[in-house]
């Protein structure tokens, strides 16, 4: 007997969530290649700022290569690598990684580095940190990512690529600590990963045809 | 009791109980995204539609929901269409949803859309829940354009209206502002507003 309305807002409950599954389902179906298209779009304006003085030849998009995970870059997806050539030298490349500690979901970014292996620029292109506090990592809000230009692997050494706070060289945010933290740390292993894959990186032959369907 | 007109239903959700000015409800994104026109156009219109099909949706599922679990399913309802809301922002308003962020999830947790799915929708028929809807998401899309007009035009002169003590100066004046009309049109009236309170939840 007691059992009985239990079951019945159980079975209401599981309906409900039932339905609206279905409904965010569809609308994922409805929209998720227009999603894409527009971040693909996004990204591809981004590729400039990220590249701060670097003469840029209008075939970066066409330089495109994906590596499979994993990858020793940060983030466990496939990561995207632009390549930017002067002529035939390569120049600089572009990364599109993600950092998976943030303080709330992957902040994905892109990293541009120079053949010698200083930073370009890094540009923010999503993420879900706490607006007024972590959200100063992007271009738009603060100079934070700003610090980062120029800067290698020997500039400063390892041990210096931290927060203040932690003992390194690079400004905190107030009140935002994990955010740059895992900023910070992303550009760092990205510019490893550069460090030790350097002629594969610009010896990868750009993804196929098949990839421009999306 | 006799039943609200149509125009009476306008004034109370845009004046009389405005989810904003009034109820002072989801205050967190009317002050936070409020610094432009556009934000709080695109803010409140995102709102708008949340409110009305979590209405219509809440209503027409009110007779088979008990009331214990009623709760958890609003939550269930509102967050499947903040989630569809927010896909299709980011699918035909990529600019927008970019500066947004993330405050169209946090449609989620303004508590005006759980508040109207609580009193109203979930005690009244789906035509009149979907008007409630329309009616209190206009009021409050309305308020946050106001208000993202008024920073972005005195942003120009005094810099401190964009940053967040302007959000705070700014609701504060419109509410002032509502109060003194009130008084003023009750003085001129005599007694009391019409239909104040009187219409209230019901």
């Amino acid at each position: 007997m007691a059992d009985t309305p239990v079951l019945k807002s159980g079975i209401t409950l599981a309906v409900i969530a039932a339905i609206c599954t279905a409904l965010v389902a569809s609308t994922y179906q409805l929209t998720h290649e227009r999603i894409a298209a527009n971040e693909q779009a996004w990204l591809e304006q981004s590729l400039q700022p990220a590249l701060s003085g670097l003469f840029f030849d209008s075939g970066v998009s066409e330089s495109r290569v994906t590596i499979p995970a994993p990858h020793g870059l940060p983030g466990s997806e496939d990561a995207v690598i632009y390549r930017v050539y002067s002529g035939d030298t390569p120049v600089a490349a572009l990364f599109v990684v993600s950092a998976r500690d943030g303080y709330a979901g992957a902040i994905r970014f892109l990293i541009g580095i120079d053949i010698d292996g200083a930073v370009t620029g890094v540009h923010v292109l999503s993420h879900r940190e706490t607006p007024g506090l972590g959200d100063r990592i992007e271009s738009s809000k603060s100079e934070w990512v700003k610090q980062f230009d120029g800067r290698s692997l020997i500039d400063p050494q390892t041990s210096g690529w931290k927060i203040k706070r932690d003992g390194g060289e690079f400004d905190q945010l107030t009140g935002a600590s994990v955010t740059p933290r895992a900023v910070i740390k992303a550009i760092r292993e990205t510019l490893s990963y550069f460090d030790a894959n350097r002629d594969t990186v610009f010896a990868a032959p750009p993804d196929g045809q098949d990839e421009t369907s999306e | 009791m006799t039943t609200p007109t149509l125009i009476d239903r306008f004034k109370t959700g845009l004046w009389y109980e405005n989810p904003g000015l009034v109820q002072l409800l989801g205050l967190c994104p009317l002050l936070a995204v409020t610094s432009t026109f556009v934000n709080g156009l695109g803010l409140g219109v995102a709102t708008l539609s949340v409110l009305i099909v979590s209405n219509a949706l809440v209503s027409l599922t009110r007779r088979w929901i008990r009331r214990e679990i009623r709760i958890p399913i609003y939550v269930l309802i509102i967050a499947s269409l903040v989630t569809c809301t927010e896909l299709i922002f980011k699918a035909w308003f990529p600019a927008l949803d970019r500066s947004l962020g993330i405050f169209i999830p946090l449609i989620v947790t303004n508590c005006a859309i759980v508040a109207r799915a609580e009193i109203f929708a979930s005690r009244n028929p789906v035509g009149t829940s979907i008007i409630d809807g329309l009616v209190m998401g206009t009021g409050f899309a309305l308020l946050l354009m106001a208000i993202g007009a008024f920073r972005e035009l005195v942003a120009m002169g005094w810099l401190l209206a964009v940053l967040p003590p302007g959000a705070f100066f700014s609701l504060a004046l419109a509410i002032a502002l509502k109060n003194v009309i009130d008084t003023r049109r009750r003085e001129r009236k005599g007694d009391g507003l019409p239909h104040r309170n009187r219409l209230l939840n019901r």
